[in-house]
């Protein structure tokens, strides 16, 4: 009970700590943080439409999210999500080059499976790199990510190009049937509804099914793993690949919904985010929707905070890296037995406020 | 390949392995003394970036590029500080940290650095090292970074005083055994915030000289991975600074294929010899780690070589 209260309160308290925070941030550069926080609410969950933007933005984050959390849980710290996000989305744009696709549900499907497989593959890269040869995963990931960022700009600006896109080198644009479309006409595609179900779905696995278990014990102790008996390497893999293969799903959505082709604005930094929003959840799936939504949000109100008060882009930035900041510093709130301090303060301070409670009446 | 055009490649990849080799170079002696220390900094990133917006902002604004590098060296410091103090609190994680002071570092920079993307600040006066040639190619690829200089004697002094300085021993002391250090009464926690913030102070002369002088201008993407790479050049070097310099070196040239083919007209691959560093360090780290064995020289305490 006392760790629930603990893994609900920490993060929002530290939420709202860097709330605090940025306000105080933008007021030393003359902003106004009433209107700050203002404006952040109204352009994340202020109406329809600034709700849309938000869901739109919260489904690439809860996959690229999944891509920490689920390595997270088996005991890695992968944060090259970037690379199988953009590789991700790559193989979608590739799979009508490579064959004729029927253009209906079933070919999306086969885009979102091309994207899943690339990213899989990515990341478990990383994790069999760590297993295998003892490679440091949060670094490999890393350049991975870099290397797998200079593939996509050289086949999209090279053999995949689109000779028709001349300022924004971009690859053909995928057929109208196969692309994602809002959910009953609105703009919030169903690539929202993938993430949710996705990030329920592990959440479930993780729990309820022997190999989600078997996850959870090689990432929180390898060496009871080992004593009994479990395939870690082959576990960690897995755990690897499906996270992998939710930020390649989230490319590959993200082309088929948002661009229709594969270009630059791919490369829009959700595997960064999803970093944060994984770290903020603590690696846990269910969590990771709400935490998604709000920086989804955070997100959507950033042009907001550009167009009314003149911020800087990097504005939401700054509020997310401060808040990452202080989400890991809370860490070190968690257990403290608040009664106990309070009344080693209360002893450390001399009781000035006891006087009035035995007045001295003076004859 | 005529004679002209191998002189012309060899020049350019030289030239371009001096001047992309600085910050590697800097943000390498950095790391090595973080980790030294016991502690990984992830977030060298964030100062790189960081360090190089304050270098250019302080070298626009007081018209002298020296005081620019003081302000980088000031800024890296005092993010490399956070960091320090931030992983001293009780469960909090030091790669976790970084990762978050990379994101807080690169936001801090683009938000506080949109002013400076328009003007010029005045640049790093270079050395030129190639007067003793007549090859007007070889003197304009030897136009070094005066911070070069800085630099190499840095590591030299480094690796002299973890050998022979009491300050130097410490700092290996609190790497290799956190309860050694208690017991002779020093505090871990203050050396390793101590040499943290002196790490982000040099990895910030190399975001400097990203800013003043190679590539010389301030953007959004002025840094591409520099501080992580880093992470991977010490383990590359075996965490001494002497052979940091040889790798940073090996890894500027390497970044400079790319541009140096362009300049003799190959510009197919572009992105790809972009990203010949990157892998160069996944070549080499696949070949210096080892599964379930510490890499050779490695500080004790350290959580990434586990």
């Amino acid at each position: 009970m006392r760790q629930t209260l603990d893994d609900v309160l920490l993060p929002v308290a530290a939420m709202l700590a860097a709330l605090l925070l940025f306000g105080l941030f933008v007021w030393l550069g003359g902003a106004s943080p009433v209107e700050t926080w203002a404006l952040l609410f109204k352009g994340a969950f202020g109406d329809w439409f600034s709700w849309q933007n938000t869901l739109t933005r919260a489904a690439p984050l809860m996959l690229t999210a999944l891509c920490v959390a689920l390595p997270a849980r088996a005991g890695l710290v992968v944060i090259g999500g970037e690379g199988a996000l953009v590789l991700g989305g790559l193989a979608a744009a590739a799979v009508p080059y490579l064959m004729p696709l029927p253009d209906n549900l079933i070919g999306t499907a086969l885009l979102c499976s091309a994207g899943f497989a690339v990213g899989a593959a990515w990341i478990a890269l990383a994790g069999a790199l760590r297993q295998y040869r003892g490679v440091n995963e949060t670094i490999s990931s890393l350049l991975l990510a870099y290397t797998a960022i200079a593939i996509f700009k050289q086949l999209v600006e090279g053999p995949m190009r689109d000779p028709a896109t001349l300022n924004k080198p971009s690859t053909r644009t995928l057929a109208e049937g196969l692309r994602i479309g809002g959910i009953a006409g609105a703009d919030v595609h169903w690539g929202f509804v993938i993430g949710v179900v996705a990030c329920v779905a592990l959440g479930i696995w993780l729990v309820f099914t022997a190999r989600g278990f078997s996850v959870r014990v090689v990432g929180g102790n390898p060496r009871t793993a080992q004593l009994v008996g479990l395939p870690a390497s082959r576990l960690i893999l897995l755990a690897c690949a499906l996270g992998g293969g939710c930020a390649g799903l989230a490319g590959a959505i993200e082309v088929a919904a948002v661009h229709t082709n594969a270009n630059a604005s791919l490369i829009a930094g959700y595997g960064y985010a999803g970093i944060l929003v994984a770290f903020i959840a603590r690696h846990n799936p269910i969590a990771i929707i709400p935490v998604a939504i709000l920086f989804g949000g955070f997100g959507a109100a950033g042009s907001l905070l550009q167009r009314r008060l003149g911020l800087p882009d990097a504005s939401v930035q700054v509020l997310q890296g401060i808040a990452f900041v202080l989400i890991l510093a809370s860490e070190a709130l968690r257990g403290v037995d608040w009664h106990a301090a309070g009344a080693r303060f209360r002893r450390s301070v001399p009781l000035d406020d006891a006087a009035p409670l035995a007045p001295v009446v003076t004859p | 390949m005529t004679a002209d055009t191998t002189l012309a490649l060899f020049a350019a990849i030289l030239g371009g392995a001096l001047r992309v080799g600085v910050p590697f170079l800097f943000v390498s002696l950095g790391e090595c003394l973080t980790e030294k220390s016991g502690r990984i900094n992830l977030g060298l990133e964030g100062v790189l970036v960081l360090s190089a917006m304050a270098a250019f902002g302080g070298s626009y604004l007081s018209g002298s590029p020296w005081i620019g590098v003081l302000v980088g060296a000031g800024a890296g410091a005092a993010l490399a500080l956070l960091h320090g103090l931030l992983c001293t609190l009780p469960r909090v994680n030091d790669v976790a940290t970084g990762i978050a002071l990379m994101l807080l570092g690169t936001g801090l920079a683009f938000y506080l650095g949109k002013p400076l993307i328009q003007p010029q600040a005045l640049q790093l006066p270079p050395l030129a090292l190639g007067s003793w040639s007549d090859s007007p190619v070889l003197q304009a690829a030897l136009q070094v970074n005066p911070l070069l200089p800085l630099g190499v004697l840095l590591a030299v002094a480094m690796y002299w005083a973890f050998g022979r300085t009491r300050w130097g021993l410490l700092v290996r002391l609190a790497g290799d055994s956190a309860s050694a250090t208690k017991a002779l009464g020093y505090s871990v926690g203050g050396i390793r915030i101590a040499a943290t913030a002196a790490g982000g102070a040099i990895a910030g002369l190399g975001g400097a000289s990203l800013t003043l002088f190679y590539p010389g201008s301030w953007n959004e993407g002025i840094s591409s991975g520099q501080g992580l790479i880093a992470v991977a050049l010490v383990i590359f070097a075996h965490w001494s600074p002497l052979r940091c310099v040889g790798a940073a070196l090996l890894f500027g040239g390497a970044g400079a294929i790319g541009p140096a083919l362009q300049s003799i007209g190959i510009s197919q691959g572009y992105y790809l010899f972009g990203a010949v560093p990157y892998v160069l360090t996944l070549v080499i780290l696949v070949i210096s780690c080892r599964p379930g064995s510490v890499a050779r020289g490695s500080p004790g305490e350290l959580s990434s070589t586990r």
